[in-house]
């Protein structure tokens, strides 16, 4: 018997922990199962699809128009991307140019969601480390873009802003003052967020050195987005690949060169000032001209018109009631999200629903790369590199 | 994108390494795919990734379509993107029903592509699509006792009784 118990050891006996789904550290509805030996991971395992609700399938039930207000909310805090990501692969789909200021427009409105989803990541990080005050700074910028939302859509999250063809409204009279102080007003908050983190002692030893992955296996696990610029990649597909007006404008991608956690809360920060530089940029460039295409086959007509002409009324009785017919095919269509490549795959059949929507959501991918992240570190390190990889359980579930 | 010609150059190429890989190609709306036959998704794959002058190094999205109707019925997408060139390129595989019981398969990718790994578990959640050689295939949005593909196009929408007391008492 004591020979037995001298032969055990007792120092690296291993236990399983589960964490989550209910924990606000993780950020949404995730439930880890963590290998634990003392306080350090050794296995960990995501175990996801809580909030699963089927959109994918449900908008196989839904005319292409219909859809736009489902995707939304699937990934909530960044749903103009969600919709553009879908608009796009439609238009792309029936080959329907949008008009130049409804690019802009659209560059403006997903530059502000991308500060807002930036700001809720800041706020709720920060929170997770203990820095509470952040989270207040945070959502008080962020209830500034709330309100820019609001005046120019009528609701606050979850806007059904972006219509294929364009937007569905112009923006109202004294919306471009509003957002010009608030885009004056951004990168001084910025600095005091930096000001409050960046010589913080405790902020500091959590983050610096703290769950590095190298820049190949990110590449290999398919990781896009901030996580991937903080290790040094420069890869950002508003550079890479043509869309909106984004070529128009001057703006530059910022990089990290370590990749570990204090990067990735670097490149984030100083993504929030680029956008706010994009936003000026298609402000002050912003042409005059129709809002949304004039192809009433897939727009709905002016309110106007419906009491004066015949042609416009049919139009839009036949909009609302069945919707368009897209002709069969598929398309790809990806964007640059706040969390990373954004893919929206549409498959039609002919009909006026899609055969199949499919997001390829960068928080679902990049959860991959978390295992990497937290292997052989602290539980508490965990806790930080979890908040850095910014999963919204939304878009990983959809 | 490789445009129609080149699309049919790597065509050819591939078909000089393996023979009857190919099935058809596709040009449209500015982006190119190739259907492939599922036997040598893997071979297709490894070649689009290592031969010199195409180099598709990065598997941006893996997703499967159910094209009911159609024969073969299911095909498994792999958006392949060249980083250097900004290229994309799409590789279907067309994957038959196989009927009754038994699942379509086909060799999973996760040895070339880790990032695979998460994709084709939800391929496999919502079409059934067995992927033979993945690390951990089991469901992974979907309660582990679900039975069914709901993304099917034959699974109907709204086909699930909600397991109230109510229902359970008076519906039995």
């Amino acid at each position: 018997m004591a020979e037995q118990l001298a032969s055990e050891d007792r120092t690296s006996e291993v236990m399983t922990v589960n964490i989550g789904p209910h924990h606000p550290a993780t950020h949404g509805v995730l439930r880890l199962v963590v290998d634990l030996e003392g306080e350090v991971v050794k296995d960990l395992k995501p175990v996801i699809g809580y909030v699963h609700t089927g959109i994918e399938k449900s908008c196989e039930d839904k005319s292409y128009w219909k859809v736009i207000p489902f995707v939304e909310r699937m990934d909530y805090v960044s749903y103009f991307f969600q919709m553009e990501a879908f608009c796009g692969a439609v238009e792309r789909l029936v080959e329907l140019e949008i008009p130049e200021r409804a690019k802009h427009l659209r560059v403006i409105f997903l530059e502000l969601n991308r500060i807002h989803s930036h700001l809720v990541w800041l706020g709720t990080t920060a929170l997770d480390l203990g820095a509470i005050s952040m989270l207040w700074y945070c959502f008080r910028e962020r209830d500034r873009i709330l309100d820019l939302f609001e005046m120019a859509a009528g609701q606050r999250m979850h806007t059904r802003y972006f219509q294929v063809g364009g937007v569905i409204e112009d923006i109202p009279l004294g919306f471009e003052r509003k957002l010009r102080e608030f885009i004056a007003e951004m990168p001084v908050r910025v600095e005091q967020y930096q000001a409050l983190l960046d010589r913080n002692e405790v902020f500091l030893s959590r983050t610096k050195n703290t769950g590095i992955v190298s820049r190949e296996r990110l590449l290999e696990l398919g990781v896009t987005g901030p996580l991937l610029r903080a290790a040094g990649e420069p890869w950002d597909l508003r550079k890479a690949f043509d869309y909106l007006a984004y070529p128009k404008f001057d703006f530059k991608i910022p990089v990290g060169t370590v990749g570990d956690n204090y990067d990735r809360y670097r490149v984030r920060v100083a993504e929030m000032v680029e956008s706010t530089r994009i936003i000026e940029q298609a402000l002050d460039g912003l042409p005059e001209g129709p809002f949304i295409a004039d192809d009433r086959k897939y727009v709905l007509p002016p309110r106007s018109e419906l009491s004066t002409s015949m042609e416009s009324l049919i139009h839009h009785f036949k909009l609302v009631t069945e919707g368009y017919r897209v002709g069969p095919g598929e398309i790809y269509y990806a964007i640059e999200s706040p969390r990373g490549e954004l893919g929206c795959f549409v498959l039609a059949d002919g009909s006026a629903k899609p055969a199949r929507v499919h997001f390829r959501d960068p928080s679902f991918v990049n959860l991959q790369a978390f295992k990497d992240m937290s292997v052989d570190s602290y539980i508490a390190d965990m806790i930080c590199s979890l908040g850095m990889l910014d999963p919204i359980l939304g878009g990983v579930d959809r | 994108m490789p445009d129609a010609a080149g699309l049919e150059l790597i065509r050819g190429e591939i078909e000089a390494d393996h023979a009857g890989a190919v099935l058809d190609t596709g040009f449209e709306h500015g982006r190119a795919s190739l259907a492939i036959a599922p036997e040598q998704a893997l071979a297709v794959l490894t070649w689009l990734r290592n031969s010199p002058g195409h180099e598709y190094g990065f598997l941006s999205s893996l997703h499967a379509a159910d094209y009911l109707p159609a024969e073969p019925r299911f095909a498994v997408h792999y958006e392949l993107l060249n980083r250097d060139r900004v290229e994309r390129i799409r590789v279907k595989a067309l994957l038959a029903d196989p009927g009754e019981d038994s699942l379509p398969e086909i060799d999973s990718c996760c040895e070339l592509f880790p990032t695979a790994e998460f994709q084709e578990r939800e391929v496999f959640d919502f079409f059934g699509i067995v992927f033979r050689g993945h690390p951990d295939l089991r469901r992974i949005l979907l309660p582990e006792d679900y039975v069914g593909w709901p993304q099917r196009r034959d699974f109907p929408v709204g086909g699930e009784p909600v397991t109230f007391t109510y229902n359970e008492k008076n519906y039995g």
